[in-house]
């Protein structure tokens, strides 16, 4: 096998928000040789295509557009020292810590002392979702219609139907709007909500039908129409060329899963502790490979944070055995982190993320472990589907080491 | 020789462009699925001018583009069947053909998995219909070995029928080969081109096709779905095709590890029933139903069948339902009611009618190439003596060998085999470029994925659509 073998300090996989963050934090502070690997192109990750604001800041409305906020992250990471290389793809495992790559220069297998896994999420297509009838042209995610309107200029075509209500279905009708398309309605099974999902923009008046379950598509030489059925039982049939299936993330957790890190039954991305450490030794997550989709701001950070635990790691440090999982009770749909680390390290800003399927109003939490309470946490606003919401994390002293699985749940 | 293949625009002047001014065909092929692209490339080794026609815009793009991609023995055909014979016979043929051309197959065997006593009972009687079938191989296994071969089966499996030879191979390579070998031996490839009307005169048959009129002495109707109505168009009442839908679930690479055979039931009167099996790209298959139905063209998956298939499948193999789904999609069977081919030829006419190729049409494909040729010949077409056909080697989509991103002398050469576009299924730019400007190439999205697994990975676009879509419209003149 004619393969070019190396070594390097920190390898990381993945050049979105959070491979970027991670890489500029670990070169800016010492780690040795830090190389970032990107599969794409162009670096910068899923923001390369969304061209719309809030990316850095708080909230919508504020901070920089996609592209412009992946140039700084891949600017504060060259800066940093990190070495970026993309167009290179990781296809598997050769050892614990070695990955064979290939890229236009050749095969490659480069052994690392820490790997850190950092290769997003991205969203259902139409298949995983099992959305029968035909398979015409027309059908989309949110990332391949930026990508095709903001990156390449294709044509789309006239009248659209988005699939979702969260801020990414309001992303992508914004994309099909540019485009040119109206965008007719947007679809989603939940029902109505006394709280927007995202803040009410009336400029647009796009119809938000809710309680709606999609049961076809329909069209040979092209989409003709989706085919609707309401919790009342009747069924209409939208007219469109186009639909865009939107949110229902998933993290691209194939390389996770091959190298050895469990999965969390929840969040589909590697199981991980506060130190973002997997249970595969001397490999680490970050972003949204995690837990899907939280916002680049928050991927960025938990690639920051990840520095700190690989430099202990690579210090000589223990990769820890034995941590209890945290579970989820439905309708709680995932917690993350959730492995507890027992070496009181606590997750980012000192709080866990959480996601339910459904509505809550202002739901009562309670953290147990083996029939024990360890923490009970009114929250103070409702929790809604598709957005995160957070739980206090100071309880972590009372997990015991040797205990089972600590289980949220809802009263 | 200039391979010609027409797409759009008038046939007569097609063919006036290919090599001078003769305007009849000896002999047109009608329908460019796995038959009838064998059949063209059967045909394409003796001296004649040969027309492959199809209706839609690329080969294999009915019936054998949306099948369970298995291999056959034949041991469960009718034994003394024309369908027994033929599948026997192409099943030697195209695996040997597989490995001179380079289309994955991979032996990976069948076990027929009986869930009750009554399936248990009926094993026996299968292994003896192997037997009449010239298949020596089958083997029963008790529960234990059953278990020991495939962990991952659901509880309540009593045993098995063993069929080692029974394999899976790539669907789509298959026809693309031949009719590759085909169109560059000379045989005329017109697409877009769907026959309305047959005229039938003294010696020649004029077809009204959508693109206008050709002429042919010899006809061969390989239409799948629609022989029955060419075969009425020339004055015949033998068949009635029944389209039988049968719909599909692919799922993700990562479940592969969860079967090591094709797991078929074991047969009833309904029919074959639903198999879990492996696919040569390191996916598993779950499938496909069984549907009467009257509409030919309805290849669409319904809620009904995709529910059917789950709850089959969590009972085959629970942990499959685990997995994430990676496509969905339906085909059609062309069924006759009748339990074997309807292969018939009408010397009278210069035709042939080749119905009723059912679910075993790809393994069986190259026997009945063979096998219409004779018939060709025995209603007065001197064909001439055979040659050989240049050998062809076609693009390695099979897991199971080493394919372009893993070979590192390839990318030294051309570097376009290193820069990987569909990272799902880590398909090259050099490779999007060779199937953009092929023999045959691909003019869409589906027959680029059906020629380079672009864009047929788990993110379905999500990630490389909009990239794939700009490397076609490239390449387009």
């Amino acid at each position: 096998m004619t393969r070019r073998e190396r070594t390097v300090d920190v390898l990381v996989v993945g050049a979105g928000p959070a491979g970027l963050g991670a890489g500029a934090e670990l070169a800016a502070s010492g780690a040795g040789h830090v190389e970032i690997l990107e599969r794409e192109q162009a670096a910068g990750g899923i923001p390369r295509h969304c061209f719309h604001g809030g990316f850095g800041a708080g909230r919508i409305g504020g901070g920089a557009i996609g592209p412009v906020y992946a140039q700084q992250c891949v600017a504060a990471a060259v800066r940093a020292g990190a070495t970026l290389r993309t167009s290179v793809t990781v296809t598997g495992w050769a050892g614990p810590r070695t990955l064979d790559i290939t890229g236009p220069t050749g095969l490659e297998r480069i052994t690392a002392r820490a790997v850190v896994l950092a290769t997003g999420a991205r969203e259902r297509p139409r298949s995983a979702r099992l959305v029968p009838g035909t398979r015409p042209p027309g059908v989309y995610t949110t990332g391949e219609l930026q990508q095709a309107v903001h990156l390449f200029r294709q044509r789309i075509g006239t009248r659209a139907v988005v699939i979702g209500h969260e801020p990414v279905s309001h992303a992508a009708a914004d994309t099909l709007r540019v485009a040119g398309l109206d965008v007719v309605a947007l679809v989603t099974d939940q029902p109505p909500s006394p709280l927007p999902a995202v803040p009410v923009r009336p400029r647009h008046r796009t119809p938000l039908l809710t309680d709606a379950t999609i049961t076809g598509l329909t069209g040979r030489e092209r989409l003709t129409g989706v085919a609707l059925r309401h919790r009342d039982g009747r069924t209409t049939t939208l007219r469109c060329d186009t639909v865009v299936f939107t949110g229902d993330w998933i993290p691209d957790h194939e390389l996770a899963r091959r190298g050895g890190a469990t999965l969390d039954p929840g969040t589909r991305g590697p199981a991980y502790d506060a130190s973002y450490r997997t249970r595969a030794t001397g490999v680490f997550a970050v972003g949204n490979l995690l837990h899907a989709v939280e916002s680049a701001g928050t991927a960025a950070a938990e690639g920051r944070a990840v520095a700190a635990p690989v430099l202990r790691h690579l210090a000589a440090d223990p990769w820890p055995t034995g941590r209890p999982a945290l579970a989820v009770d439905a309708p709680l749909e995932w917690i993350a982190p959730n492995l507890v680390a027992l070496d009181g390290s606590r997750p980012l800003n000192g709080r866990f993320t959480l996601r339910t399927g459904r509505r809550l109003l202002r739901p009562f939490l309670v953290v147990g472990q083996d029939g024990r309470v360890l923490h009970r946490e009114r929250l103070l606003l409702p929790a809604v589907p598709n957005r995160s919401f957070r739980l206090r994390g100071d309880w972590l002293d009372r997990v015991d080491p040797h205990g089972g699985t600590v289980r949220i749940t809802v009263h | 020789m200039t391979p010609t293949i027409t797409a759009t625009g008038a046939l007569a002047h097609s063919l006036r462009d290919g090599d001078g001014d003769a305007t009849t065909y000896d002999v047109t092929v009608i329908g460019a699925g796995v038959v009838g692209t064998a059949v063209a490339r059967e045909l394409a080794r003796y001296r004649l001018r040969t027309a492959l026609i199809d209706g839609s815009d690329d080969i294999g793009n009915g019936t054998s583009k949306a099948n369970t991609a298995i291999l056959h023995t034949g041991f469960d055909a009718v034994p003394g069947s024309l369908e027994a014979r033929l599948v026997r016979d192409g099943q030697r043929r195209l695996a040997a053909y597989a490995v001179a051309t380079g289309i994955p197959v991979e032996r990976v065997g069948a076990l027929l998995v009986a869930w009750d006593e009554e399936q248990l009972a009926a094993l026996p009687a299968l292994a003896a219909k192997a037997e009449r079938n010239d298949y020596h191989a089958a083997r029963i296994i008790d529960a234990d070995e059953l278990r020991a071969r495939e962990p991952h089966l659901g509880p309540g499996a009593l045993g098995a029928l063993e069929i080692p030879d029974e394999s899976i191979i790539c669907p789509w390579t298959t026809p693309l080969a031949y009719a590759t070998q085909a169109v560059r031996a000379g045989v005329h490839l017109h697409l877009n081109c769907r026959v309305r009307q047959i005229d039938s005169g003294q010696d020649v048959h004029t077809l009204i096709t959508t693109r206008g009129p050709l002429s042919t002495r010899y006809l061969i109707n390989v239409a799948g779905l629609y022989a029955d109505e060419l075969d009425r168009q020339l004055g015949h009442d033998a068949f009635t095709v029944t389209p039988r839908r049968g719909q599909l679930i692919v799922f993700d690479k990562l479940a592969r590890d969860l079967v090591d055979h094709i797991l078929l039931p074991v047969p009833t009167e309904a029919g074959k029933g639903v198999l879990v099996a492996p696919t040569v790209f390191g996916n598993v298959l779950l499938g496909p139903t069984a549907e009467e139905l009257d509409d030919k063209t309805a290849t669409g998956s319904s809620a009904d069948g995709l529910a059917l298939l789950r709850e089959k499948g969590r009972r085959i193999l629970p942990g499959l339902l685990e997995e994430e789904v990676t496509a969905v999609y339906a085909g059609m069977r062309a069924a006759t009611g009748h339990e074997d081919y309807r292969i018939r030829a009408y010397p009278d006419q210069r035709y042939v009618a080749v119905g009723g190729i059912r679910s075993t049409g790809l393994t069986a494909s190259m026997a009945i190439a063979a096998y219409v040729t004779e018939l060709l010949a025995g209603t007065g077409l001197d064909l001439g003596a055979p040659a050989e056909l240049p050998p062809l080697t076609m693009p390695q989509l099979g897991e199971a060998f080493p394919r372009p991103y893993l070979r590192a002398e390839l990318i030294a050469a051309d570097p376009a085999y290193g820069t990987l576009v569909c990272h799902c299924e880590r398909v090259s730019a050099g490779e999007i470029r060779d199937a953009l400007t092929s023999t045959i190439p691909a003019r869409s999205k589906d027959g680029l994925r059906r020629r380079t697994r672009a864009g047929g990975g788990r993110c379905q676009g999500f990630y490389c659509g909009a990239a794939v879509r700009a490397l076609i419209e490239e390449a387009r003149p």
